[in-house]
């Protein structure tokens, strides 16, 4: 039977951990995801699945007992708002680094610096392109409601242990501080670890397991890159994620992600309204991108807006995806401050419809 | 061949299973070599190397990993006693330890290691105070002596500007959290028997579950505080002895 429950974002993301039978979440309090490590204390996780939740003293510790706890094959959560994810960035490249496993949900906030707490998506960059030192790359899932929340949190998970490699659901303010009517999955049982990569203690025989990100040789390090790179062509060939809305007959094209992604489909209805013939592009993955997606349109409409709660940032991803091929602009409102939809329509006149 | 040679009644002494066969990096004459070697044979006379998971630091004991033969994870510089965190509260019955040198321990790691301290994770953490930087190449540390040269302290530390050495071991010891801390040392063969007794009891009274054991042991550094190793050692009793004064600073109370 269907679960339905009207939840917050922040705690649908709890409760979806617990349900996707994760072994472990390590946080620290940070306006607007307290709820997240708020809802896990309040619901004992650790009587209903032997989930271990604690409350670490920094998110540099958080990140770094994620690593541990990923290390030995567990299913392992943390979560954060911008100003802390900064924090995590070195623990997320040593985490990329030694090729483990785990779950990061950035609820973004505006910044730069302490910045503010109202909604934003100006961590694009730092997910996307890296945020830690080195060549790595996190995948990254951006929901536009809490359903999605849920849906990612699970799938997340997924493909973590598919890929051995940390999972980012860049959620925002908005989303995980509305309520929404939202469908839980069932429990999925927690599994003993049984990885040959994973510290479990020396079995019988079998040489000892080591996790490291490091290596003395160039040479050796090279391979690693190289492996690393390979494991990145097969997530961009498999794991692409978007959806588009009334592209079949567009000219124009909108794009926008998590939150700002349904402020802009309420502008494209508008446009619509108006007799625009309008779509909307909503990559639900961040990386991989949606290049091929963002490259056949291309060819089809005659300009692309993209529209972001931040100052430009997936537009470069747009124009390497369309490679010149069409006109590319944004529209964003940013430090906070949240788009209304008839200001993204009037930008859609002026940049792509009447420029 | 040798085996061959040696009756059993004989043998007084023999290589031990927590250790791998790899060559030690370590410089001649440096402690840490002794300090792996007594922590493997306690692990091995326990019978516990198959329950046993480590967290190597970043320091000169980085490569630690490919010394003991138990699994191992490799923390960033500092969060070892994080990583341990992690891997104890998802496997509480294994037995965990950290080794970490003092700029790992008491610089980077100072956040890390007390609360570690303070949850009183049923973990041991190994602690080599040689007072400087070894893998850098011999820069300043914080338990880095009073007047004492390093290359970031060319002319001494001067404590109006750097502070004082910092005496990591006396601060862990004054949290509820920890059980058991202990300060040795391993440049004698008396030190050594001492030491390894502490890590054995230390790593015993982790299954009690009753809070951390900190297990500092005072070593030497020849390459970096630039002495012969015998200098290195009688600098270190003249010097570092009196200000890291050995002995047990923390112990269970007897029933």
């Amino acid at each position: 039977m269907k679960e339905l429950r009207l939840m917050k974002g922040n705690e649908a993301l709890a409760e979806a951990a617990i349900r996707a039978g994760a072994d472990a979440y390590f946080g620290y309090p940070i306006t607007p995801q307290s709820e997240v490590i708020e809802y896990l204390m309040a619901n004992r996780p650790e009587d209903r699945t032997g989930m271990v939740v604690l409350q670490a003293e920094s998110e540099i510790a958080a990140i770094n007992m994620v690593y541990g706890a990923a290390g030995c094959g567990k299913k392992a959560i943390t979560t954060s708002s911008s100003p802390g994810i900064s924090l995590k960035q070195e623990g997320l490249s040593y985490i990329a680094g030694a090729e483990l496993p785990c779950v990061v949900a950035n609820v973004v906030r505006g910044g730069p610096g302490l910045g503010t707490i109202q909604p934003s998506q100006s961590d694009y960059f730092q997910s996307v392109k890296g945020g830690g030192h080195g060549d790595y790359k996190l995948i990254v899932l951006a929901p536009n409601s809490v359903q999605e929340i849920v849906d990612f949190t699970r799938l997340a998970f997924e493909l973590a242990f598919k890929y051995r490699n940390p999972v980012m659901i860049q959620s925002d303010g908005i989303i995980g501080q509305m309520m929404e009517k939202v469908e839980l999955f069932e429990q999925i049982p927690r599994v003993e670890p049984d990885y040959d990569w994973a510290t479990l203690g020396r079995k019988n025989g079998k040489p000892a397991t080591f996790i490291t990100s490091l290596q003395l040789q160039a040479e050796e390090q090279e391979k690693v890159n190289l492996r690393l790179q390979a494991k990145y062509r097969e997530v961009e060939k498999n794991e692409v994620r978007y959806e588009t809305y009334k592209c079949d007959d567009a000219e124009y094209l909108l794009t926008a992600f998590g939150s700002c992604a349904r402020i802009t489909r309420k502008a494209m209805e508008m446009a619509r309204d108006k007799g625009y013939k309008v779509g909307l592009l909503r990559p639900q993955t961040l990386y991989p991108f949606p290049v091929d997606a963002f490259n056949k349109l291309a060819e089809q409409v005659k300009g692309i807006l993209s529209v972001e709660m931040n100052a430009g940032q997936m537009i470069e991803d747009v124009k390497l995806a369309v490679n010149g091929k069409t006109k590319v602009e944004h529209f964003g409102r940013f430090g906070g401050m949240i788009p209304s939809p008839d200001e993204i329509l009037n930008a859609l006149e002026q940049k792509i419809i009447g420029g | 061949m040798s085996e061959n040679l040696i009756k059993p009644e004989n043998l007084v002494y023999k290589k031990t299973d927590a250790m791998t066969d790899r060559v030690l990096h370590y410089c001649p004459g440096c402690g840490h070599g002794t300090a792996h070697r007594i922590l493997a044979e306690v692990i091995d006379e326990m019978g516990i190397q198959n329950e046993t998971i480590g967290v190597a630091p970043v320091g000169c004991s980085v490569l630690a990993y490919y010394y003991f033969n138990v699994d191992m994870q490799e923390a960033a510089h500092g969060r070892a006693p994080a990583v341990a965190t992690g891997i104890k509260r998802v496997f509480p019955e294994k037995y965990v330890f950290t080794y970490q040198g003092d700029g790992d321990l008491a610089a980077i790691g100072t956040a890390e290691t007390l609360h570690a301290c303070n949850r009183g994770e049923n973990i041991l953490i190994v602690f080599i105070n040689n007072g400087i930087y070894g893998m850098t190449g011999g820069q300043m540390a914080p338990t880095t002596l009073a007047g004492m040269k390093s290359s970031t302290s060319p002319f001494g530390r001067d404590i109006k500007t750097m502070g004082s050495p910092l005496k990591m071991t006396e601060l862990v010891a004054q949290l509820p959290g920890t059980y058991f801390v202990t300060r040795q040392a391993v440049h004698k063969p008396g030190n050594v028997r001492k030491t390894k007794r502490a890590i054995k009891k230390a790593m015993e009274y982790q299954k009690l579950n009753k809070g951390t054991c900190f297990v500092e042991i005072v070593s030497n550094c020849p390459s970096n505080w630039k002495m012969t190793p015998v200098q290195s050692n009688k600098w270190m009793e003249e010097n570092m002895f009196p200000y890291y004064p050995l002995g047990d600073i923390k112990v269970p109370e007897e029933k």
